[in-house]
């Protein structure tokens, strides 16, 4: 089971979702589909559609930048950031 | 007196303020977790407010509160442009229609909800209109892009509203959104345009109490219809500019209207630092100043365009809120001026409910 980390900004927009998780996935793309089924819309907050990754949104596989199509191992770490920004 | 409440759309969530007289008020919030608020607006049949977002980081949204912001809910199901790849970037505009709410967005669009807003769907994309191919291109947009921030329904035809288009003008629709007519006949615009119907920029569309007559503050100066959009006058006379945002129609007397004429330059500030509403009383011809209990020293304040609302009781109460995070109320029809909250963030919108 690969570790999922998400961004704090999304805990309070759906009940429930932790901040870091474990997905049995082949693919980034595939992690967040599984995520979306079990929280209706958190796709959405993280990709446009296409799907793409969100300007903002990065995700890294093993501490290297990774797009939606990365393939993710058994033990893999992956991290979804949004960027450091505003204010 | 019944209770009155401001719903206030900020850079930093929405924020709502209540009172029970118009006098002393409350502020409550940030609500919708501090994402940007650009319009919310309440539905007096449900008593549900909406309030349209768009995060830097996580997109578009719509939120939802059916008991007065105590719980809240967002949903952007069905909000997309799914035929050509187009990013929808920003949603505002919102409007209750029918028990539809329908929603601005940018590029410029209507997207519907019939389901209280747990799922939208496109109704439009005012597909037909002149130069539309042109100035729907994205590399012929400006910085920030044209969207779609106002609708305007008709107050008893249901299928029959009109629809602002930044940069490009009004269009008027009477089957429900399938086909539209360009309303920009009379308007001033300083800049060369390529078709004759379009390239006019109107800032805040209001419609007077008859529902007959329109005010619109534009780019190019303050203007008025008496045969709902189909052709303007200007009526900026006697203003101290021409240029501004915000405008709001009286609910009971078709001739007095209210703006915020702002410097046209880049600073779009109320002029020489001092604060002030307009008021006509006679559709124009005449503009008094409002400034009593307004700040009239080192004030550069700005309002956006839905940065101002009048509620509809017999005395109505006038309302706005600033780019800089102020919101003053005048409980007499903007002869005087209170300031219910000085240190929001700054603030888009400000729509006012009044709840008996």
């Amino acid at each position: 089971m690969a570790h999922l980390r998400l961004p704090p900004t999304l805990q309070p927009l759906f009940a429930g979702l932790p901040r870091r998780l474990d997905v049995d996935a082949p693919t980034v793309a595939a992690a967040l589909e599984q995520l979306d089924e079990r929280w209706p819309g958190l796709q959405d907050r993280l990709c446009h559609r296409g799907p793409e990754l969100r300007m903002h949104i990065h995700v890294y596989v093993d501490g290297r930048r990774a797009d939606l199509d990365a393939p993710i191992g058994d033990t893999s770490r992956v991290d979804v950031i949004a960027a450091i920004s505003g204010g | 007196m019944p209770q009155t409440v401001l719903l206030v759309g900020t850079r930093k969530g929405c924020f709502l303020v209540t009172s029970d007289d118009r006098r002393d008020w409350e502020v409550r919030g940030p609500f919708c977790e501090g994402w940007p608020i650009y319009h919310a607006v309440f539905d007096e049949s449900t008593g549900t407010i909406y309030a349209a977002g768009a995060s830097e980081w996580h997109g578009t949204t719509i939120w939802r509160s059916p008991d007065l912001g105590e719980t809240w809910e967002q949903s952007s199901e069905g909000l997309a442009y799914e035929d050509d790849g187009r990013k929808l970037t920003k949603v505002s505009g919102l409007t209750i229609r029918d028990g539809r709410i329908l929603a601005g967005a940018e590029p410029a669009g209507i997207f519907e909800s019939a389901d209280g807003g747990r799922t939208w769907s496109l109704l439009t994309r005012l597909e037909g209109l002149p130069g539309r191919p042109e100035w729907d291109e994205p590399s012929n947009q400006p910085p920030g892009h044209l969207g779609l921030p106002a609708i305007l329904p008709h107050p008893s035809e249901d299928d029959r509203f009109w629809a602002v288009v930044q940069g490009i003008g009004i269009f008027e629709t009477t089957d429900g959104g399938s086909s539209w007519t360009p309303r920009n006949r009379g308007l001033r615009a300083d800049w060369p345009r390529e078709h004759e119907e379009i390239g006019f920029c109107v800032h805040k569309l209001v419609l007077a109490a008859d529902g007959e007559r329109m005010y619109q503050q534009n780019h190019c100066g303050m203007h008025r219809s008496d045969d709902a959009g189909k052709s303007w006058t200007e009526i900026t006379e006697g203003l101290p500019t021409d240029f501004g945002f915000a405008a709001a129609a009286h609910p009971h007397d078709r001739d007095t209207f209210y703006v915020v004429p702002l410097d046209p330059g880049h600073g779009r500030c109320m002029p020489d630092g001092k604060a002030a509403v307009w008021r006509t009383r006679d559709a124009g011809e005449t503009w008094q100043r409002l400034d009593r209990g307004l700040p009239q020293r080192d004030a550069h304040l700005g309002v956006l365009r839905e940065g101002m609302a009048i509620d509809r009781l017999a005395d109505p109460g006038l309302y706005f809120g600033t780019s800089t995070g102020q919101v003053f109320t005048s409980a007499d029809e903007g002869e005087t001026w209170t300031e219910a909250a000085g240190y929001l963030p700054g603030i888009h919108s400000v729509e006012v409910a009044v709840l008996d």
